[in-house]
């Protein structure tokens, strides 16, 4: 059986920053995605990035991307690509589809899983015509693909995708007829609401999808008011014409890998759903397992870059790379960035959530098993 | 549903002709952009119907856009349930709308 020192699931922001810091601090890595390219969603994110100086704020995600690439190409990183990890199990043993064809049996000495993310659906009738899609998939489109998904689109979630998507279905040349929020508030920062706001794009909040109808795609939607319990009030249906409806209603962890290698679970509403059990060095329940980014709880790219560094510079320690003394005061610096990124209104609620499953590691002591 | 041929951010579209490959779907030849995905392609060419359910034919369509949902898959030289989303077209690739789970050996006759 082949064996490397340490196997990173997922070549986004988050796997790619762990490959480059365990890398860097000596360890044999081996980097693994499904796609053909590495970046994960990054290189979709054509707006600029918040945060400090420190954070790359002011620089779009897709420059961040390329950087990233190219610290990883520059540290020689074995990386294999439209490679499937189909199971982890025996706590080390990792098994890939390796180019689609062939099944490779792997021994890392540590798992680091970044697996991401995947969108929320929301259902209403007409929910499965061509043409209702997620948010993501249409950024993807448009920003990678160069494809505009549809010319009349109606986005339903306020949050940060939901308006960051909506600005770049305009820069992109379709009109966006709405976005509509079940919430009786909109959910995204300011500065990309004000933007769409500016452009002229109608807000709906305490508004759902009550059907979309068509034949062979989405023609039209009717959307309708709710009450405080979510019940539709009667008199206040819209129909708007559109031919594509946009699903911006939030993410779930990737978590099926870290469950199926035995790592303990949690939840956690405000970080998505289940997430692996992990200490503040991103170590899961099962010693040799790591985890980082949106698997541990969704949040921003910009944090789960921060995150990847965590685990690639602890599983590089744990492996006696990195003095622990060194590895303490690297840990620290890295851990007061997160903090710095989990800070403001919507930032404190996450890092109330990410303590909450840290001190519940420490009380169960899963963390020395 | 259309090529996105100038942006702000990402600059205008080169199109040579040396990017342009032919693909076969339903039949008729169409063009993909190298390297991209399949469902990219096709909704380049205004598709939007990749896929037809078993017991009611209704329509469906790229959902998830990472190949996670499966709502995207067609029938690609020959083989059911492949997922365009995530697969990059190839030049003369038989591309065929699914319905059900699809059948083997579908090339619509094209070889």
């Amino acid at each position: 059986m082949e064996k490397r020192e340490v196997i990173i699931v997922g070549a986004g922001p988050a796997g790619l920053s762990a490959a480059v810091e365990a890398a860097t601090a000596g360890c044999g890595v081996l980097l693994i995605d499904e796609n053909s390219k590495p970046g994960g969603q990054l290189f979709k994110q054509i707006h600029k990035f918040f945060g400090s100086q420190e954070h790359k704020a002011g620089i779009r995600g897709i420059d961040i991307g390329k950087r990233l690439l190219e610290e990883a190409e520059n540290l020689h990183i074995e990386v294999w690509l439209d490679s499937e990890v189909c199971g982890i199990f025996d706590a080390n043993k990792v098994w890939v589809v390796r180019n689609k064809k062939e099944t490779v049996l792997l021994q890392g000495d540590r798992i680091i899983i970044a697996t991401g993310a995947s969108e929320n659906a929301v259902h209403f009738p007409g929910w499965h015509l061509p043409g209702v899609m997620g948010a993501g998939a249409a950024q993807t489109m448009i920003n990678i693909h160069r494809v505009l998904p549809g010319e009349k689109v109606l986005m339903v979630g306020s949050g940060n995708v939901g308006v960051i998507v909506s600005y770049q279905l305009l820069q992109a040349g379709a009109e966006v007829v709405g976005v509509i929020e079940a919430a009786p508030r909109l959910g995204g920062y300011g500065v990309h609401t004000a933007k769409v706001r500016r452009a002229g794009v109608p807000f709906f909040v305490s508004h759902v999808v009550a059907a979309a109808e068509g034949k062979d795609r989405v023609e039209k939607v009717r959307i309708v008011q709710v009450d405080p319990r979510w019940n539709p009030v009667p008199g206040t249906e819209k129909t708007l014409k559109a031919d594509t409806i946009c699903l911006a209603t939030g993410l779930t962890p990737l978590t099926e890998l870290a469950f199926l290698a035995g790592c303990e679970s949690t939840y956690s509403p405000v970080l998505g759903g289940h997430v692996p059990w992990h200490n503040s060095a991103m170590r899961t329940s099962v010693r040799h397992i790591f985890i980082a980014g949106d698997i541990s709880g969704v949040e921003e790219a910009s944090t789960a870059m921060e995150e990847g560094r965590m685990a690639g510079l602890q599983a590089a320690a744990s492996l006696g790379h990195v003095d622990e003394a060194d590895a303490m005061i690297r840990g620290k610096a890295i851990q007061a960035r997160l903090d710095a990124l989990r800070s403001g209104l919507f930032g404190e609620k996450r890092k109330n959530a990410k303590e909450s499953i840290f001190s519940a590691m420490g009380n169960s002591n899963n963390g020395a098993r | 549903m259309r090529r996105i041929e100038h942006h702000p951010i990402l600059g205008d579209l080169a199109e040579t002709s040396e990017e342009r490959i032919p693909i076969t779907v339903d039949g008729k030849t169409l063009y993909a952009r190298k390297g991209e995905m399949i469902a990219a392609a096709l909704m380049a060419n205004g598709i939007s119907v990749f896929r037809k359910t078993e017991k009611k034919k209704s329509p469906r369509g790229i959902f998830c856009g990472i190949g996670r949902c499966t709502d995207c898959v067609m029938i690609v030289n020959g083989i059911p349930n492949v997922r365009t989303c995530v697969t990059p077209v190839e030049e003369n690739m038989i591309i065929r709308t699914q319905e059900g789970s699809g059948e083997w050996g579908d090339t619509g006759g094209k070889t």
